[in-house]
């Protein structure tokens, strides 16, 4: 029984991955968000009706409930760790394109010499 | 050999951090044949700045440090203003490379009609290291190999000459250390014609000390994979 739970599982690794591979978007904050909300209702009944989760912890075969949601609660956490790496490196990439402007347009006010002609513009930097 | 007059055109970009005690030096050696040095500050602590300035070269600064990575795609968007620019030396800050070395390169991208010119430390027996980092730089090599299918014998070196038309395609993206296997990859990428040239690399015991670590090969190579 615990292979369904492991399918799950690896499933569920795959899916943060290509999260945190691939480009965010609207769309994938939709996903994100109704993750969190199943999380919270998930949060919420395992308080007031844990046996549900023992009882969903056997249809997966994963022995008790509360092993079920530290599983989930690592899986949530791996996602958080994907979505913000990413974000970070978004950061990044425009804190870096904003100081390299910042860079040159200062360099070119203390040469004001002919050898840069125009202040560089702003290119396609993601 | 090539003299100051028709290296005219060629740009030096050297990405400093922190390097006062040598960057004059460096610089002034470079200038005796290539005039035209662009020095970028990678928000240097110690007044590297101003003694690449005294040294003739011009000096752009970054407010915030970035990593060498970003300091070289700084200095390539700087002379890519420069109408008269026709290739572009990457040069360390550090005096581990020769300068006649850059000359003959330039000189290879001239006559072979390249895209970019690499330095390797490999191709033949002047540059002295150890045992642990000729491994790892193998390895970084094998990498580079299967990822790119361009057989490089130095994937690592610091010196290379770059055509015009190229500097206009590079975008560096890694701002730290990855930044030589991603300028590889789209050098592959661009289909660019290239070539290997022996450079000799002096480690000094200061260019040692300012060095990377060996174990940062797994910062690169997990910076390379989570881009």
């Amino acid at each position: 029984m615990t292979i369904i739970f492991q399918i799950l599982a690896i499933i569920a690794v795959i899916v943060v991955a290509i999260v945190m591979l691939r480009g965010g978007g609207a769309r994938n904050q939709a996903i994100q968000r109704i993750f969190m909300l199943l999380f919270i209702v998930a949060a919420g009944s395992s308080i007031f009706v844990p046996q549900v989760w023992t009882f969903a912890a056997r249809l997966l075969g994963v022995g008790r409930g509360t092993d079920l949601l530290l599983y989930i609660t690592v899986l949530a956490f791996l996602g958080v760790a994907a979505t913000t790496y990413r974000r970070f490196r978004r950061l990044e990439n425009d804190l870096t394109a904003m100081a390299r402007q910042v860079a040159l347009a200062r360099a070119d006010n203390q040469q004001n010499s002919s050898e840069v002609p125009e202040p560089p513009a702003a290119d396609g930097d993601k | 050999m090539c003299e100051t007059s028709c290296m005219a055109q060629t740009w030096v970009v050297v990405p400093m951090y922190n390097e006062a005690s040598v960057i004059a030096s460096v610089i002034k050696e470079l200038r005796k044949s290539l005039p035209h040095v662009v020095c970028v500050d990678d928000c240097s602590t110690d007044d590297s700045a101003a003694q690449a300035r005294s040294a003739g070269a011009i000096v752009v600064q970054h407010p915030i440090n970035l990593g060498q990575g970003a300091s070289l795609q700084t200095g390539f968007e700087f002379v890519r203003l420069i109408p008269e620019m026709t290739e572009v030396v990457t040069f360390d800050a550090d005096g581990q490379h020769q300068v006649q070395d850059a000359l003959d390169m330039v000189q290879r991208l001239r006559d072979e009609k390249l895209d970019i010119v690499i330095g390797s430390r490999f191709l033949d027996n002047r540059t002295d290291m150890s045992g642990l980092k000729r491994f790892v730089l193998r390895l970084a090599t094998g990498y580079t190999r299967i990822t790119t299918g361009m057989a490089l014998t130095d994937a690592h070196n610091g010196l290379r000459v770059i055509s015009r038309d190229m500097i206009f395609e590079l975008q560096l993206r890694q701002n730290r250390m990855a930044h030589a296997s991603e300028l590889v990859d789209q050098i592959s990428l661009h289909k660019a014609t290239w070539a290997e040239h022996p450079t000799h690399i002096v480690y000094t015991e200061y260019s040692k000390s300012k060095g990377q670590s060996v174990l940062n090969a797994i910062n690169i190579l997990v910076e390379i994979i989570f881009k």
